[in-house]
């Protein structure tokens, strides 16, 4: 299925869908996520059986502010498909899909080592990539650029272009 | 270098050793001198690789550079093993703990030489997963810039080390 003709299969059930740039996406309700992930997989014209990548988008001063994403893909009909969920500010999280996809566990701890958004019912939703014990999630659009302090053994050293001495 | 140019040493050739003694061979010299040189001339390198900078400093070991000129083609396994520390690539957040504790295990006397600018300040990644700069976690006897350097700059500062241990080596 072409991506407009998987826009037009679906549009039915799901009426946010946009087709852009080649490649359609669907926004849902973060309360639906699960039982529509269940629905696409259980679809026959559909299929869309295996979950490729969860990420998320960060736009301060937008309502909501973060997006997360499931980039769904057919194993056996070869189309894709882009599941968006809108999370507020105030309360970052969304229902974890590991019952369903047992791949998104790492992935759903990466987004919440980079993002903080935290998935409601993970297995063990710690850091993957960052330090244990390190504050902050480094991909939020707040977070400082550039170089950050070392912190070794409860020392802070800044780096080379912020030293005094 | 031949042992004749050192400063320090006399040989039965140089005019302040013309007694009998210097003529049948005798060397004289510091203990510290002569341990040093004997240190500089066969540097043990623990492998520490982290990037593309390895893939150079692998070169410089191979044949066509040869570190084996200087006695330090051997690449330990083991920080025990080792004398100097050679930061090849840079060092991300999670790997600065253990950079140290490869640092701590190597017995003393032993140096550090920080090879590419990722390793020296950072580089271009000023980005919270990269230590800014491996002076911030052990100290850094000798820094190679370049992104990466030729295995000739790495042999450079190699030899620079050299001559820092030769000058500066002290056996107390």
């Amino acid at each position: 299925m072409t991506p407009s003709e998987l826009a037009e299969r679906i549009r039915v059930r799901y009426p946010d869908v946009i087709v852009a740039r080649g490649e359609a996406t669907v926004v849902v309700d973060r309360e639906r996520l699960l039982e529509t992930l269940e629905d696409l997989r259980r679809d026959e014209e559909l299929r869309l059986d295996f979950l490729s990548s969860v990420t998320a988008t960060d736009w301060p001063g937008r309502t909501p502010r973060f997006w997360v994403a499931y980039e769904l893909h057919s194993l056996a009909h070869g189309h894709r498909l882009r599941v968006k969920v809108g999370v507020p500010d105030e309360d970052p999280s969304v229902p974890s899909v590991v019952p369903l996809f047992p791949t998104a566990d790492w992935h759903e701890r990466e987004t919440y080592d980079l993002f903080g958004v935290v998935f409601d019912g993970h297995p063990d939703l710690r850091r993957i990539l960052m330090p244990e014990g390190w504050e902050g999630h480094p991909l939020r659009k707040t977070e400082e650029l550039g170089g950050v302090n070392t912190r070794f053994r409860g020392a802070f050293i800044p780096p080379v272009d912020r030293r005094t001495t | 270098m031949p042992v004749e140019r050192l400063e320090g040493f006399r040989t039965a050739k140089s005019d302040a050793g013309s007694k009998e003694g210097f003529k049948r061979g005798l060397l004289l010299t510091k203990l510290d001198r002569a341990v040093s040189w004997a240190r500089k001339q066969s540097m043990w390198p623990v492998t520490f690789g982290l990037a593309c900078c390895a893939i150079e400093m692998m070169s410089t070991g191979a044949g066509s550079y040869d570190l084996s000129r200087w006695g330090m083609e051997l690449f330990r396994a083991s920080p025990r093993q080792s004398d100097l520390m050679i930061v090849a690539g840079r060092v991300s957040q999670k790997m600065a703990p253990v950079l140290r504790t490869v640092y701590d295990q190597m017995p003393e006397p032993k140096w550090v030489i920080s090879m590419g600018v990722c390793a020296s300040a950072g580089g271009m990644f000023t980005n919270y997963a990269i230590v800014q700069g491996v002076d911030t976690i052990v100290p850094v006897d000798i820094y190679v810039p370049g992104c990466p350097p030729k295995p000739e700059m790495l042999m450079y500062g190699i030899l620079r080390l050299h001559e820092k241990v030769r000058t500066e080596g002290r056996i107390s």
